[in-house]
């Protein structure tokens, strides 16, 4: 089932769907993580990387979710119609999600939000991500070697086996650098040395940084130096998902200003050097 | 085909479904066709530009949510020179809602937004976040007077007052409101509230305390809302934790006009249209021709326990202390 509702009056805006898809894969993939695929082919046509759906957790006797959850795109399959999530079960929204099975369907409000653009040219990007970085920065891999963008991506995790999605970048064409903290690499020394590397081999023409806000400084610095185009993924508790409710609202850097902006609406990506942190 | 439309005031509207103050955008038109709405409530603008309060600014709890947005806000010049004409692409008439912190300012803010453009003017004496604990103008009948009596001078239009569940009296408020010159009523804001998380032992709610809404305060809006309409000649619109049709039929026969639709946009987006289809679907299925007819159409209950709690303001008032005048029983 799906809602296609009238032409909006507003020239910038997108339609959003409101759809009840049917949950196609559902697993873990390690000790923290779930992967879900949906098949909901209407938003997977609309859905860029960088944007999210806004998820009506399922109720039951134990857990009541009472608002919807925001959840970043892992992988957007147009053709297919399938959309993928990679969640941690961190709260009550999360726990009532991992408890549907396949088959079961998922209200979902979506695409939501302005999704990452890419640099002027064919400049190469570098990705940083940790935590739910890995599952947000995802889609940009493919987003950006369709487009011509060579794409190095440093992937970051407590622990080797907590490192995700590092098969289907490379997969996809691009380089995988990945650093853990059990591995003693995982620190702003070595990606700093890390990222120095990559400007001098001429394969960072643009910063991408998602999920850890020593990674997001690291970006915006070597941003600053190289005078590079760069983007941030951020997160935020929301209620409505569409900009009315103000509640998601985080500090940017708007000239000497310090402004609110709504992750929602306004991002949840949104120009590298103007987040105040992640 | 049922006839949906209602009449607050002099205004007709083409049904009774609005959005609550600050539940609604023109992002909303993203999602549905807004132009099937009754009226068009937006966020409240303010006398001065306000950034809002801290983070978190929202609290899931049971049935419902706490918020404390505390109305971030461009200023009133933002509003004249970007919102009104934004608002002319929709059909459903615009209601502007403002606020401010003295009569005065209130009274000015008032004035300047009577353009045209903006059809009526919600006025949140009310608003239990901005300062002083939640302590607002409708927290009392006094204040209450006083600051209608300046808005309506300021203006021609259409004033709805938006009063607080805080007040000890609300029909005393609501009296207060009409006897000050407002058109209509809406009944009513947000309960302040708050929750607390045991993990961390904080707030849940940066500014600690915040307005309840959402299904867990349906029954006491109600409620205020059915002493309100008893204790007014003017329209009073229901407003408070309606999530579908048979929520906002409940209010409309407490004795309300209309209805306002709020957190239950948050969790469905479309949730005021379902509200209009499944009020024309219940009129078709009972016989009502014109929905106007169920406003307060409600069958007297054999013993109405209500009438010593203020709700009939024929009857005599209940003296504290004497608790045998309260129907107790009656009630229960």
């Amino acid at each position: 089932m799906q809602t296609v509702h009238a032409v909006p009056p507003q020239p910038d805006s997108l339609p959003v769907l409101e759809e009840r898809a049917e949950i196609l894969r559902h697993e873990a993939v390690n000790g923290e993580y779930r992967l879900m695929q949906v098949a909901a082919p209407a938003q997977a046509k609309l859905a860029r990387a960088g944007q999210f759906f806004h998820l009506l957790c399922p109720q039951d006797d134990a857990l009541k979710p009472f608002f919807r959850r925001p959840m970043s795109i892992y992988a957007i399959d147009a053709e297919g119609g399938r959309i993928s999530f990679l969640y941690k079960v961190t709260g009550t929204g999360t726990k009532a999600l991992a408890k549907l099975a396949i088959g079961e369907r998922l209200d979902m409000l979506g695409p939501l939000g302005i999704g990452f653009s890419l640099p002027r040219g064919k400049a190469p990007i570098v990705i940083l991500a940790r935590g739910v970085g890995l599952a947000t920065l995802a889609p940009l891999v493919g987003l950006a070697q369709s487009e011509g963008h060579a794409v190095t991506a440093i992937l970051s995790a407590r622990s080797p086996d907590l490192l995700m999605s590092v098969e289907e970048t490379r997969a996809a064409g691009a380089d995988a650098i990945t650093v853990t903290d059990a591995q003693g690499n995982s620190d702003t020394g070595h990606v700093a040395s890390l990222l120095d590397d990559l400007h001098q081999q001429g394969r960072m023409g643009a910063l991408y940084a998602c999920g850890s806000n020593r990674l997001l400084k690291l970006a915006q610095e070597h941003a600053t130096r190289h005078g590079l185009f760069g983007e941030v993924a951020m997160e935020q508790q929301m209620a409505c998902g569409l900009g009315m409710c103000f509640c998601c609202v985080r500090a940017f850097r708007e000239g000497d200003a310090t402004v609110h902006r709504r992750v929602c609406c306004e991002g949840p990506v949104f120009p590298l050097e103007e987040a105040l942190g992640w | 085909m049922v006839d949906l439309s209602v009449d607050i005031g002099a205004l007709r509207l083409a049904n009774p479904v609005m959005p609550a103050s600050g539940t609604f955008a023109h992002e909303l038109a993203q999602v549905f066709d807004v132009d099937r709405l009754g009226a068009l409530v937006i966020k409240t603008v303010t006398a001065d530009k306000r950034i809002g309060n801290p983070t978190p600014r929202v609290a899931e709890v049971a049935g419902g949510m706490l918020n404390s947005i505390g109305i971030p806000c461009k200023g009133p010049q933002h509003f004249l020179d970007e919102t009104v004409p934004l608002y002319r692409a929709f059909k459903a008439p615009l209601v502007a809602s403002i606020s401010a912190n003295t009569p005065d300012e209130f009274a000015r803010l008032c004035e300047m937004v009577s353009v045209p453009g903006v059809t009526a003017i919600e006025v949140n004496i009310s608003c239990p976040n901005i300062e002083d604990d939640g302590r607002a103008f409708a927290m009392r009948p006094e204040p209450t007077l006083a600051v209608m009596r300046k808005l309506r001078a300021a203006s021609d239009l259409p004033l709805w007052a938006k009063l607080t569940p805080n007040a000890g009296e609300i029909q005393e408020v609501a009296q207060a409101a009409e006897q000050g010159g407002a058109d209509a009523l809406v009944v009513a804001n947000t309960i302040l509230a708050m929750s607390i998380d045991i993990t961390t032992r904080k707030p849940s709610l940066g500014k600690v305390m915040g307005g309840l809404s959402g299904p867990a305060v349906k029954p006491i809006i109600l409620r205020m809302a059915y002493q309100c309409a008893r204790s007014v000649a003017i329209p009073v619109i229901g407003c408070g934790g309606i999530m579908n049709a048979e929520d906002a039929i409940e209010y409309m026969l407490a004795g309300c006009s209309a209805v306002q639709v709020g957190t239950a946009t948050f969790i469905h987006p479309s949730a005021m249209l379902s509200v209009i289809d499944g009020i024309e679907a219940w009129c078709a299925q009972n016989g009502v021709a014109r929905v106007r007819d169920i406003i307060g159409d409600l069958a007297q209950a054999g013993d109405e326990g209500a009438r010593n709690w203020g709700a009939d303001m024929s009857a005599e008032k209940p003296k504290s202390g004497k608790p045998g005048e309260m129907n107790w029983e009656g009630v229960a």
